[in-house]
């Protein structure tokens, strides 16, 4: 079989095809500039030129597309947030997934599994009780669920957490699910370059040119830019780009860790979060756990893991699954999560005219890739952000009305 | 493992200290406007640099202010509120 693979690697008759085409210069002007080729970004170049005729637009990554968070989140979709904006607006998101791989013509590897949220303490189980009724009440199916039902699902798993924190429920979530999350950019990525939009990789925003308020060009490592409408999706790099701008905003960046293990045997079909634990594990269609852990505890603009990050997740997973002593860790990474005070992204126009900001993705970025896309093309298009986005405006924090998602937007509370 | 200098107490491990953001300064909230006031309580400097932070170090419970580099994530000094000029 090797050989044959070979074979067939190297014939001139079945090239590798390109995802999209390797642009050489930028040119003098653009209709629309994205900063940020990751999957938010990517997904915005797409539908400005699938749903609205907008194509004459520069995506500009300064590494590598989906190099940033797009690459480095556990790929967990799901919708079962606290309030009925985040709710609706996720659920847009999963509607959007599930027919996203024929969208694109690209096997994305969208695996529905089910999605339990544990609880350990009696208030966590009455946060669960809220999400699901308001759940429900959008539409979304989410029920609570008791450890019978939790050891149904995933036998595996030892409902006393070794005595430490028992397991007294669960809000379970139909549509959670798994997707290839490199996939999900690369396949934005050839949608849109088909439909004109160029992607330059290596080129970075050294300066945005600002005049009377309103946006006039990008200053780049390949040289200067014109345009009146400039979108910022770039996650951990969001205060260095509104500094460009001067547009004031409340994000601060703190690492996100994760890690896979080596390679297993299917054996765990759901995918699992434990807030009081801190963890939430999933089996990749590659067989490895991906696992995740909250926040690390402070400021850093740095994509370094830690060996107290990989201590404390696995001492944790023991809780949960005590015969995976013997399996090792292969990778762990970090990505810079830009976080809001109230857990909630902020989408939309800015102070600065033509300026548009998608932004405080903070550790919840990849579940709402395709809606976060779909939302700013129409709010560039139209210079109007959607009543679905309303909620997650900048000005928000001005008007006093913040939109609460701590509750189920992380694991780290 | 990390090591942050208390100011009071010498090395001790990270894990004994919680972050309490940048230091900065309270508008009058007799005085200031709606907007100063929200800007004070919401808007935070988010950019890299070298910033004076508030730290507590928990056993002892000793608030201080460190200089860190928050893109490096080195401390370049630590001293209790007020004796700046004593380092």
């Amino acid at each position: 079989m090797p050989l044959r693979l070979l074979k067939y690697a190297l014939s001139r008759e079945h090239p590798a095809p390109r995802f999209f085409r390797a642009c050489e210069k930028p040119k003098d002007s653009y209709d629309v500039v994205i900063i940020g080729g990751g999957g938010h970004g990517l997904a915005a170049a797409y539908y400005l030129a699938k749903d609205h005729g907008i194509t004459n637009v520069a995506v500009l990554e300064r590494g590598y597309i989906g190099g940033g968070n797009t690459g480095r989140n556990t790929t967990i979709v799901r919708s079962n947030y606290l309030t009925p904006e985040g709710v609706n607006f996720y659920n847009a998101s999963v509607k959007l997934f599930e027919d996203l791989s024929q969208d694109l013509n690209l096997n994305l590897f969208y695996s529905t599994r089910g999605h339990f949220t544990l609880a350990h303490t009696e208030s966590a189980m009455r946060t669960m009780r809220w999400r699901a009724e308001v759940n429900k009440h959008v539409g979304v199916e989410s029920y609570v669920v008791g450890p019978d039902e939790i050891s149904k699902a995933c036998p595996q798993l030892d409902i006393s957490c070794s005595g430490q924190a028992p397991i007294l429920g669960a809000l379970y979530h139909a549509p959670g699910s798994v997707a290839r999350h490199d996939a999900v950019a690369w396949g934005y990525a050839r949608g849109a370059d088909q439909r004109g939009v160029e992607i330059y990789q290596n080129t970075e925003v050294t300066g945005i040119d600002v005049q009377g308020g309103k946006v006039r060009g990008v200053h780049t490592s390949r040289g200067y830019i014109a345009t009146n409408k400039v979108l910022s999706a770039v996650a951990g790099f969001t205060p260095r780009v509104c500094k460009m701008v001067d547009v004031q905003t409340p994000i601060v960046i703190q690492p996100l860790q994760a890690c896979v293990s080596e390679p297993m045997k299917p054996w765990l079909d759901t995918i699992l979060v434990s807030g009081s634990l801190h963890v939430y594990v999933s089996q990749s269609s590659r067989g490895e756990l991906v696992m995740g852990s909250s926040l690390d505890p402070y400021e850093v603009h740095s994509t370094r893991s830690s060996l107290d990050f990989v201590e404390g997740l696995t001492s944790h997973i023991l809780d949960m699954f005590p015969f995976l002593s013997n399996v090792k860790i292969v990778r762990q990474w970090a990505g810079m999560a830009d976080i809001t005070p109230d857990f909630a992204p902020i989408m939309g126009k800015t102070p600065v005219d033509g300026f548009y900001l998608d932004a405080g993705w903070g550790t919840w970025g990849f579940k709402a890739t395709p809606i976060s896309g779909k939302s700013m093309a129409e709010t560039i298009a139209k210079d109007k952000a959607p009543e679905l986005i309303h909620s997650f405006r900048l000005s928000r924090f001005e008007e006093y009305e913040l939109t609460g998602e701590k509750g189920a937007a992380s694991v780290g509370h | 493992m990390k090591l942050l200098k208390c100011p009071v107490n010498g090395e001790r491990p990270l894990s004994e200290f919680v972050f309490g953001g940048e230091v900065r300064e309270m508008p009058d909230p007799n005085t200031c406007s709606d907007q100063e006031w929200a800007a004070y309580v919401h808007y935070r400097n988010g950019a890299p640099g070298m910033k004076k932070e508030w730290w507590y170090h928990g056993p002892s419970g000793t608030w201080f202010i460190a200089e860190r580099d928050t893109m490096l994530d080195e401390v370049a000094r630590t001293y209790l509120y007020g004796q700046e000029e004593k380092q």
